[in-house]
């Protein structure tokens, strides 16, 4: 039987592969592929060594790829599909399995793939993405043997009107003794600064992470010290932090947020992702480095690298690692440094200087000089720049800050609130770097 | 909390012998099932592995009797896979499966369905027919919405016995139904049933487009994607509708879910040409700037779906972004497909106030390693210069410090940009030809060799030795590319007028135009020789004017793309065709393409550009037999034989003169006047031919669709 495909939005098939390109999970949603299209993303993707998209099309048959833990999640369409809507559907898919399983990678997915099957068939259906809430999800897929008519009808019918339901993402019989919600606004930095320490662009990605341990059916309103900037001109004069754009957990009410910038939900019960917002004015640098690169002659670079931590001496930053790189044809690297551990790393062709605690208004220099093999043409080196990640607990590059948030229940229990703030970088905050001659001062381009 | 599985062991290859005798052995004694359920996970582990399973067809479907929902899910399972093969035996499971349609748990009777709707052959659907009726009825709404998306699998196997069954107005029905994911799986399986060529038409009218929005807030996310996507399919008749629909839509360019973003915007551009306040418009566009950045913090898949679309809208709606270049500044380990679709961005919002900035950052790339990227980059510093003119003194000198660097591509890609920027500024930037040809040697890729070629055939007068430069990349002429064929045959005929005293530069012309009509096969090539043969011979005085012809100025103007063929293809925001920037119909097979509709809201300005709808359709699957060679048009290619016409030692016309009235060819044509004018020469009237406008014909790294071609074997294999 030959069908014919359309221009619909979704998708037609679904795989995972491991590494070697072995099928770990394959769900044909629909009659228009043989399990033989496999062969052929295996070929095209998997054993190419320079794949330049996550999405290919040969003839009308175009693959979605997202790499995990050297695993590829796969989605394949005959059609015009939703591009957005199928990697938001591979990303939720490995969520679900995190939460399941704890990780997912070969392993994990080998475990469980029966269950699997399972859920991919409850999460899409003919290529339509359906409810995949994962605290729903829980209450009717698991890993424990089901007797189908053990299940009563009420308790699947509860379970049902939940799926569909206008809350899908919470269960109406939560129950805690003592009634928490933990808040945590994560930032992280991203910078990229130019030799000359000008700051090229600098902005905070921040995300709102919430665990919520609270009974019933609770309404919360959240309030921040924010305000949309929709257009840049019409700047005042206040404290408030200019958000330029949030986006928000399904269940936030986003009517309310339009009219009057509250933030009312109602959460899913645990762990969840309330807003994702985007800073870019004001924003405060909690490292600064300087570096100083020169070259001496052909055969040795020198490295001067300081950092400066540029925060109330109360704080701290934990977890530094600067990544320095040298020239390709370094041969050695002699580091010295009064603070942390610094040791350079032939095969990535960097300096890795760690620190374990940086505290406000503390700085530190590495002094450093690689030597060079005399080669007789230059190789190409792209100069990348110099990498810095950290962690600041209780800052944030923004200047956001949670006002309140309230809990109403209809029990009208005492609810705690827990709120902590964390600024980070990782594999985002970059300084790049001149190489300045020893001789005479110029700068060269390589 | 599910513990974790250790199924791991399972998953090994195995026999169907052995598989049977162990489901065989479980019937005896197997407590609490536990043999079965490892007998069937080996089972869909081979399934998985793509071992055919299917001979245990009937030994499977024995453990339907098992009262454990995990080994009835493992079993409809096996049938989703083959149950399309064994048509013979199907009949043993319909009993199991209408027991199941019946079940007392809503999750049962939604199972039933969805796995027997996924088994399309008569028996099952015969069956089927009458409980799926009753499901769309179902007081359950899991029940529902399940059912509403079998109706579109059963329309997908058989559209008439759909249709008959009543099943697209019990679907329309739902579209009202109290609750929200039935209403969002309604929409979705009848939008997919209406975008098929053969299927019934699917439009939404004021009313119910209303109706759907209310559902909006209760949805899934997905849901949400399925009714925003649905609102193109209504008309708005009257300015207010539009503006008010967008109105309440505009909120969820605050969601989380970027697929619900993206369609949301592409609800909003839609709905924004059958607009007419022009503030609403305004702060609509200012609206969607934010969000669409936000994008840019997502996964790199999504980041670049959000990119290619960005490139569309902001040539759409340039005030969105406007001010935001620097958000697309590269990061030095953003994936190499993010980096080259934000490179065209940074283009595109380029203009005097941002040049440095922007300049600085392409210099920055130009010393990284991915050969495609820098090529990209030096491209588009060269591009820079032409569209914006304050930075052009900037970016020359930019250029001629990555010349400096030797780097065999950098050095072309720059030759090849600085030959447009002389164009642009004629006059201006000569004093730099001489550092160019310092670095003939180096080039080896015909368009840089063609555009370097040009430069010295365009300047020979001002270049002292250009004859002997010329003549020495005469040496490999025969073995050159048409490309640098054409124009090494071009610049020659220049340097012969601007010196035609020199018995070099005589020699020279003589030499090429004798090589061009007599040794190469290649028909332009031949009829470009004679012609400027016989222009030189008939009046070189004329043949100078007409060679040397003032050329028309080069302008980006031509990078943006046809407003109507951008409204157009805005309509698939968010899709494949956003990525490629081609209609779906164009690559497609079966794909029906969208126009916008007319009505009294639409306004003038998009009625003005209106594209209808391209009736191209894919060839039907084709079968490709291999076999020798391209079919080419075999009615031109065989010109007839060289006329006989004796080569003297001075150019004299070989075909008589009164052709030559024809051979003006506005000017000058040696092959680079405008790289967007050649795949336009053959369908004129195609909207979409500048495209790839901004880069010129360099599309190396254009995302594109692969296959046709001499891939057709492969692609053929994809189809069934």
């Amino acid at each position: 039987m030959i069908s014919v495909s359309v221009d619909i939005r979704d998708f037609a098939a679904f795989f995972i592969f491991n590494q070697k390109g072995e099928v770990l999970i394959s769900r044909l949603y629909r009659t228009d592929f043989k399990r033989s299209i496999a062969d052929v993303f295996r070929i095209q993707v998997v054993s190419n060594s320079d794949v330049r998209s996550p999405i290919i099309t040969l003839g009308s048959t175009s693959f979605f790829h997202v790499r995990i833990n050297s695993l590829y999640v796969v989605a394949v369409t005959k059609n015009n599909a939703n591009a957005a809507l199928v990697f938001e559907f591979c990303y939720r898919f490995i969520n679900i399995c995190k939460s399941y399983f704890g990780k997912i990678d070969e392993e994990s997915i080998k475990n469980n793939f029966v269950l699997i099957y399972e859920l991919i068939d409850e999460i899409n259906d003919f290529g339509y993405p359906q409810n995949s809430e994962i605290d729903t999800l829980k209450t009717y897929i698991t890993t424990e043997s089901i007797v189908s008519s053990a299940i009563a009808a009420e308790e699947s019918s509860k379970i049902t009107a939940q799926a569909t339901g206008a809350t899908s993402w919470r269960r109406t019989d939560v129950k805690y003794k003592k009634n928490e919600a933990f808040v945590d606004v994560v930032e992280t930095v991203n910078l990229s600064m130019s030799a000359k320490g000008t700051v090229l662009r600098a902005d905070v990605d921040g995300h709102i992470q919430m665990r919520a341990y609270l009974s019933g059916t609770p309404e919360c309103k959240f309030g921040l010290n924010d305000k949309l900037v929709i257009d840049k001109s019409q700047q005042g004069i206040s404290d408030a932090v200019e958000l330029d754009d949030c986006r928000f957990h399904q269940c936030v009410r986003l009517n309310d947020f339009d009219a009057t910038r509250t933030i009312s939900f109602i959460p899913p019960d645990g762990e969840f992702e309330l807003m994702r917002y985007r800073s870019t004015s004001n924003v405060k640098l909690p490292l600064r480095v300087i570096p100083t690169v020169t070259e001496i002659g052909t055969t040795q670079v020198s490295y001067a690298v300081t950092v400066k931590a540029n925060f109330n001496n109360k704080l701290s930053a934990t977890s530094v690692v600067l990544r320095i790189p040298t020239p390709l044809n370094t041969t050695a690297v002699d580091c010295q440094v009064a603070n942390g551990k610094a040791k350079y790393v032939p095969g990535e062709n960097v300096v890795v200087w760690k620190l374990a605690r940086l505290q406000g208004g503390q700085e530190c220099t590495l002094n450093a000089t690689a030597d060079l093999t005399s080669t007789t043409h230059r190789q190409v080196w792209a100069r990348p720049p110099i990498d810095v990640d950290f962690q600041v607990l209780m800052f944030t590059s923004s200047g956001l800050i949670v006002r309140f948030l309230k809990v109403f229940e209809k029990s009208n229990y005492n609810s705690i609130k827990w709120v902590r703030y964390l600024t980070k970088a990782s594999g985002s905050y970059q300084i790049r770097v001149l190489l300045n001659a020893a001789m005479d001062g110029l700068c060269i381009l390589l | 909390m599910a513990a974790p599985g250790q199924d791991a062991k399972f998953f090994q290859r195995g026999k169907i012998e052995e598989f049977r005798a162990e489901l065989h052995a479980a019937e005896a004694k197997d407590k609490k099932f536990v043999k079965r359920k490892i007998v069937l996970k080996k089972i869909v582990a081979n399934i998985t592995m793509g071992n055919d399973m299917s001979p245990l067809f009937t030994d499977v479907v024995q453990c339907l009797g098992t009262p454990l929902l995990e080994i009835k899910k493992m079993v409809y399972l096996f049938l989703v896979s083959y149950g399309r093969s064994k048509p013979d035996q199907i009949h043993l499971v319909i009993p199991n499966f209408l027991q199941d349609c019946n079940d007392h748990n809503p999750l049962i009777r939604a199972l039933a369905i969805r796995t027997m709707s996924y088994i399309p052959i008569p028996i099952v659907t015969d069956a089927l027919n009458e409980n799926l009726r009753h499901c769309l009825k179902d007081r359950d709404p899991y029940v529902r919405k399940t059912a509403a998306i079998c109706v579109a699998k059963l329309y997908a196997a058989d559209p008439r016995r759909a249709e008959k069954g009543g099943f697209v107005e019990m679907l329309r029905d739902l579209m009202l139904d109290s609750n929200a994911t039935v209403v969002a799986n309604a929409v979705a399986a009848l939008s997919e049933i209406g975008d098929r060529q053969d299927g019934v038409i699917f439009k939404l009218n004021l009313a119910t487009a209303n109706k759907l929005l209310a559902a909006l807030g209760e949805s899934s996310e997905w849901g949400q994607i399925y009714i925003l996507d649905s609102l193109l399919r209504y008309v708005p008749e009257k300015h207010a509708d539009a503006e008010v629909m967008a109105e309440r839509i505009i909120v969820q360019l605050q969601h989380a879910n970027s697929a619900v973003v993206l369609t949301t915007i592409k609800a909003l551009l839609y709905l924004m040409n059958y607009m007419e306040n022009r503030r609403l418009i305004d702060y609509i566009c200012k609206k969607m700037g934010p969000p669409l950045v936000t994008l840019l913090s997502s996964g790199p898949e999504v980041q670049y779906v959000a990119l290619r679309n960005i490139l569309l809208i902001i040539q759409r709606r340039p005030a969105v972004l406007k001010n935001d270049v620097k958000v697309f500044f590269c990061k030095y380990n953003d994936p190499i497909y993010v980096k080259l679709a934000k490179l065209e961005i940074m283009y595109r919002l380029a203009r005097a106030e941002n040049a440095n900035e922007v300049l600085a950052e392409l210099q920055e790339y130009a010393s990284e390693v991915d050969i495609d990227f820098v090529r990209k980059a030096v491209r588009s510093v060269g591009r820079l210069a032409i569209k914006v003119e304050d930075a052009s003194d900037a970016c020359i000198q930019a250029l001629l410090t990555l010349i400096e660097t030797k780097v065999s591509y950098v050095v072309q890609e720059a030759i090849i940009v600085i030959k447009d920027i002389f164009r642009r500024y004629p006059g201006k930037y000569e004093g730099v030809i001489p550092t160019l040809c310092e670095h003939l040697d180096a080039l080896d890729e015909p368009e840089a060799k063609a555009a370097m070629v040009w430069i010295l055939g365009q300047f020979a007068d001002k270049i002292d030795n250009a004859d002997e430069l010329l003549d020495d990349l005469l040496y490999t002429f025969l073995d050159e590319s048409v490309e640098v064929q054409l124009a090494l045959l071009t610049a020659a005929v220049k340097l012969f007028i601007y010196k035609s005293k020199s018995d070099k530069a005589k020699e020279l012309v003589f030499k090429v135009l004798k090589w061009a009509t007599e040794d190469v096969d290649n028909p332009d090539l031949r009829d470009r020789g004679f012609m400027y043969w016989r222009l030189l011979a008939i009046n070189p005085t004329v043949a100078g004017e007409i060679v040397l012809a003032e050329k028309p100025a080069i302008t980006t103007d031509s990078d943006r793309m046809d407003r109507g063929a951008l409204d157009q293809l805005l309509l698939h925001t968010g899709t494949l065709g956003s990525i490629y920037h081609k209609n779906p119909e164009t690559f497609i097979r079966n794909a029906t393409g969208k126009a916008l509709k007319d009505s009294p809201a639409l306004n003038a300005h998009s009625r003005a550009v209106l594209v209808p709808v391209a009736r191209t359709q894919l060839p039907p699957t084709t079968v490709n037999v291999p076999g020798p060679g391209p079919v080419e048009s075999h009615d031109r290619a065989d010109t007839p034989p060289l006329p006989d016409a004796p080569l003297p030692s001075k150019p004299t016309p070989p075909i008589p003169p009164e052709a030559s009235g024809s051979a003006e060819n506005e000017g000058d044509d040696d092959g680079e006047a405008d790289p967007d004018d050649e795949p336009r020469g053959r369908t004129n009237d195609d909207p979409y031919s500048n495209l790839d406008g901004a880069f010129g014909n360099y599309t190396a790294d254009e995302p594109r669709p692969m296959g046709a071609g001499g891939r057709q074997g492969d692609d053929e294999d994809l189809l069934f």
